[in-house]
């Protein structure tokens, strides 16, 4: 057992490195392999989520997918004088798929590519792969369009999937949802773990945690139904969805993890800090703000840090609030598109394997990376306070 | 041990229960739009034939094209046409064009704020304020307001056809706000004086709907039920019902044959859409 | 005025910037308390007039918008049916590994911090994107590849379903069972082991007759979390089996379902006439709403009971 192990009691060491106890049985040997192969299961599902959802986007990570309006097309008559790979290739299938196929089959697939051609646009952007790195992130000027704009329209005859409107709308809802909860929850978070009487604390934790209890749908709801009205007497901005309503939306979400992340840091100050600067004849004020606060704001970062992780995956709330529109504007109080609303409102008609379905695990993708990277500096932060607070008490 | 037994065993039965497989029945599967449409056709239909049973589920037309390539469903519900994608699909899957059959129609209304002074508009007009292009009121003949745009999420089959059929294919401004429903889309118009939005023509109370000219000339029609009916009004649709043709025989086949019957479009007016013009019913 | 600081470690002077601050951060704390009060009575005030006992049995047979005859029956059971079954899995494994967490693992080894740092991932990750992950990898990977073996291909597990939806919805829930496990078991006070150990009892022996029964109300605290936690949670099973109508009660795991929390989401967006809906919009958000708080509120008190308990065996 190593010898820095100081955050344990001595006695839960000595436990933890007992074997087996007295009368050692093969099936006990049996079952402790068992219960650590099951502890590994967290391990496989975060491994999982992040191969499964890359999987279904892999293929638009190596090119594979064209969504180009128009497409070659090889001629009903050509088919026997096509080679049978590229026969293959051109109608999609696989080898296996190819094999087993009749020759009717295989040209009635042949008409529905003709019949596609014949319907698609004569347009100078028909024939552009729009799933290429640069569609999906510069602006381009599309037939249409007066200038290059960042355009997310996935259901057109020229599917154009600029993600950068999603990626602003979604910091646009998150920023709002940040600087509303984030006071809020931080004061709470000093006053029940520094200033408010313990009787007063037993009942106030309670109550905030039980906001984390309420669904996020019926959040949406509410700022849906009745926070947008209110908010619109009140500032009296055009359009009654928007970028802010869904940031308030989201702000109640995020106040119960921001606040008990927080107070569990502060809380987590040794007490003597707080005792040494009242005994120096500081206020409680002054020992929760310029002790106490301090020793812990590792934490209060990690707090916001996992507070915005959270604003940033937040479903329904946004779906319902924040009316949708995929435009590229900082404006608060425009309408906002995020990235999760997007996925949860366009999976449903996506054609399955389609290049649209491909995008959207795409994105998916993206959005897992980003919480996982603020989930672990997040973690590692508050490791790392709680060593050097517990290495210096 | 042995009651932990028992309650194990009994678990087990009920987790059985639930896995073994069903029953033989007709399977609806597809678009939301339809969803309340289909379940009424098939409580008519079941009550008149005791030993047919229908099983309808919602989710959207990609799902129900996604299930009618997996043949998890019998019959695929849609609010728009299938793409030429998932029709391949279809081929792949069972080797054959899956049919498409008709089975009800559908009017959009546009629709406005009650205090808004416009009308009518001419589709060129609703071309330009849906794509972005008109931004005022006063260039259409009202009030000198910005013009606010709702719009559907565009996996919905509705903004498929208003951007196909009004907008001429081009794209929707991108200021358009988008909701999840036409509840939604009714809501917001109703609060907002300088609203506009689309929806079915039999929904919409507290908003105002257009009356719509083909173009300059044409005189402006309202969309009532029998302007849409008689296809005068501008903007409608049909709703699908798509199938794979080895499956359309016996129950299934005889139950798609009921609904494009008179007694079947009787029912499609109770849930706001249209019957179907005489020529695409079915006789018997 | 808001409550002084305790009393024996008050300054001797009064200092209106102490008062000043401390005001402020007590304002902040009765706003966020306020705030939820707010929601919670809108949305009691607006809802109860719509709750019937024929609203709550009602199966809707021919529209779900239409007050006068609908009902929020199937949504009640399919989010039972689909939280109960996601039990059944979480549970197990969640115990089993906040076990080998607390009984076995050394704190410091590689190993533990893995498991450790993936359990607080796994809570981060958004609710959505585990939508996809049931959709990519237990429908198109798992589902496919079960019909691939044993139905020769024909889809019978490869489609959204109650059983994905309640497998996603119990990978999303594992930390939560986890952590509160972890924290029972390691307020069992080390005595008793040692005293079981001495009596001759093997390690296993002791965590199942010893520690495990004397962790429970823990455990059950961090089942009813999770069972609150996945029951209002609407994003994850949009993709992975939730319905937007069905006409009848699923029957089978691979049946899919309405469910509360979406029809919610239907109902505020879907509905052909707000003013009519509204009515019953509000009641089955309080329906929703009711579940998930007593779900809450039984874990918070069942919680505090095992802490005290606990204090009075150390």
């Amino acid at each position: 057992m190593s010898e820095n192990n100081n955050q344990t009691k001595p006695d839960r060491q000595v436990w933890t490195g007992i074997k087996r106890g007295q009368s050692w049985h093969p099936v006990e040997w049996v079952a402790e392999k068992l219960i650590f192969l099951v502890s590994l299961t967290a391990i496989v599902m975060v491994f999982l989520i992040f191969a499964f959802v890359t999987r279904e986007a892999v293929p638009l990570l190596l090119g594979q997918i064209n969504s180009a309006a128009t497409q070659t097309v090889i001629p009903l008559a050509d088919m026997d004088k096509t080679p049978p790979e590229v026969l293959q290739a051109y109608l999609e299938l696989t080898p296996e798929q190819f094999a087993s196929m009749d020759r009717d089959t295989k040209l009635l697939l042949m008409q529905t590519k003709l019949d596609a051609a014949k319907e698609a646009p004569d347009d100078k952007d028909a024939r552009i792969n729009t799933t290429e790195w640069r569609y999906l992130f510069w602006p381009y000027k599309w037939t249409g369009y007066d200038q290059p704009s960042f355009i997310w329209q996935p259901v057109s005859t020229i599917k154009k999937y600029n993600i950068v409107p999603l990626i602003v709308g979604s910091i646009k809802a998150t920023v709002v949802a940040l600087l509303f909860a984030v006071p809020l929850a931080l004061a709470a978070a000093i006053y029940v773990s520094q200033l408010a009487r313990p009787k007063f604390k037993e009942v106030i934790k309670p109550a905030i945690e039980l906001l984390s209890g309420v669904p996020s749908v019926v959040v949406g709801f509410f700022a849906l139904i009745v926070i947008a009205t209110v908010l619109q007497k009140m500032f009296g901005y055009e359009s009654r969805l928007n970028a802010f309503v869904a940031g308030i939306g989201l702000g109640f979400a995020i106040i119960p993890v921001v606040f008990s992340i927080a107070e569990d840091a502060l809380t987590s100050v040794p007490r003597s800090f707080t005792q040494a600067a009242l005994a120096l004849g500081a206020s409680r004020w002054q020992a929760a703000w310029q002790v106490v606060l301090p020793a812990a704001i590792p934490g209060v970062f990690a707090a916001i840090v996992l507070g915005f992780g959270r604003a940033m995956g937040e479903t329904m709330i946004v779906l319902l609030a924040s009316g949708n529109a995929s435009i590229m504007s900082w404006n608060l109080f425009d309408s906002a598109r995020t990235i999760t609303a997007t996925i949860a409102a366009e999976m449903g008609e996506v054609v399955a394997g389609g290049d649209h379905y491909r995008i959207l695990f795409l994105i998916g993708s993206m959005l897992f990376v980003v919480t996982f990277l603020s989930n672990m500096a997040a973690q590692l932060v508050m490791e790392r306070l709680k060593k050097r607070l517990e290495g210096k008490a | 041990m042995k009651k932990n037994i028992v309650h194990i065993l009994t678990f087990g039965l009920i987790l059985g229960a639930f896995i073994t497989a069903r029953a033989g029945q007709i399977t609806v599967k597809g678009s939301d739009t339809l969803v309340i449409l289909a379940q009424k056709w098939a409580e008519t239909y079941m009550n008149q034939h005791a030993d047919v049973k229908i099983q309808v589920t919602g989710g959207g037309s990609g799902i129900g094209f996604a299930a009618l390539q997996a043949q998890t469903t019998d019959l695929c519900d849609s609010s728009r046409k299938a793409r030429p994608a998932e029709i391949a699909n279809c081929i792949k899957a069972f080797g054959k064009l899956p049919t498409e059959y008709k089975v009800a129609m559908d009017g959009l209304s546009v629709y406005v704020n009650e205090d808004c002074p416009v009308k009518e508009l001419t589709l060129n007009q609703l071309q330009g304020i849906f794509t972005g292009k008109i931004k005022n009121w006063k260039d259409v003949g009202g009030a000198n307001a910005p013009i606010t745009i709702y719009s559907r999420e565009n996996s919905s089959g509705t903004y498929e056809f208003f951007k196909e059929h009004v907008l001429k294919g081009n794209d929707f401004a991108s200021s358009a706000q988008t909701m999840p429903g036409t509840a939604a889309i009714i809501q917001a118009v109703g609060k907002d004086k300088g609203g506009i939005g689309y929806g079915g023509a039999a929904f919409g109370t507290g908003v105002k709907h257009i009356n719509v000219k083909k173009d300059d000339a044409s005189p402006a029609i309202e969309p009532t039920e029998e302007n849409v009916e008689n296809q005068t009004y501008p903007i409608w649709r049909y709703l699908y019902v798509y199938v794979n043709p080895a499956l359309d025989k016996d129950d299934t086949g005889a139950y798609l044959k009921w609904i494009r019957s008179d007694d079947g479009q009787k029912i499609v007016k109770d849930v706001g859409y249209y019957p179907l013009p005489k020529n695409y019913r079915s006789n018997r | 005025m808001h409550p002084s600081p305790t009393k024996d470690f008050r300054a001797k002077e009064f200092r209106y910037s102490s008062f000043f601050f401390t005001g402020i951060t007590g304002l902040a704390t009765y706003l966020i308390v306020a705030l939820l009060g707010v929601v919670l009575v809108n949305i009691i005030i607006h809802g109860w007039p719509g709750l019937s006992w024929r609203f709550v049995s009602t199966i809707p047979k021919k529209d779900v918008f239409d007050p006068a005859t609908t009902g929020i029956l199937p949504m009640i059971v399919g989010t039972t049916i689909r939280v109960v079954v996601m039990t059944v899995f979480v549970l197990p494994v969640g115990v089993i590994t906040a076990v080998y967490l607390t009984e076995y693992a050394h704190n410091t080894s590689v190993m533990t911090r893995i498991i450790r740092t993936a359990v607080n991932n796994l809570a981060g990750v958004p609710s959505v994107v585990f939508g996809l992950f049931g959709l990519g990898f237990f429908i198109n990977f798992v589902g496919h590849n079960l019909d691939l073996v044993f139905n020769n291909g024909e889809q019978a597990w490869g489609h959204p379903s109650l059983i994905w939806a309640s497998l996603t919805l119990a990978v999303m829930t594992m930390p939560v069972v986890i952590v509160a496990t972890e924290e029972a078991l390691k307020a069992v006070p080390p005595g008793l082991r040692e005293a079981s150990l001495a009596l001759g009892a093997t390690k296993l022996k002791t965590i199942f007759k010893i520690v495990l029964p004397q962790a429970l109300p823990g455990i059950l605290t961090g089942g009813i979390l999770a069972v609150s936690r996945a029951a209002g949670e609407v994003a994850p099973i949009l993709f992975t089996g939730v319905a937007y109508y069905m006409s009848d009660l699923p029957t089978h795991l691979t049946d899919q379902f309405m469910d509360l929390g979406y029809h919610v989401f239907v109902l505020s967006t879907q509905s052909p006439n707000i003013d009519q809906t509204q009515p019953i919009l509000y009641a089955t958000v309080l329906v929703l709403l009711i579940l998930t708080f007593a779900l809450n509120i039984a874990a918070i008190f069942v919680r505090s009971k095992m802490r005290r308990n606990m204090r009075s065996l150390h």
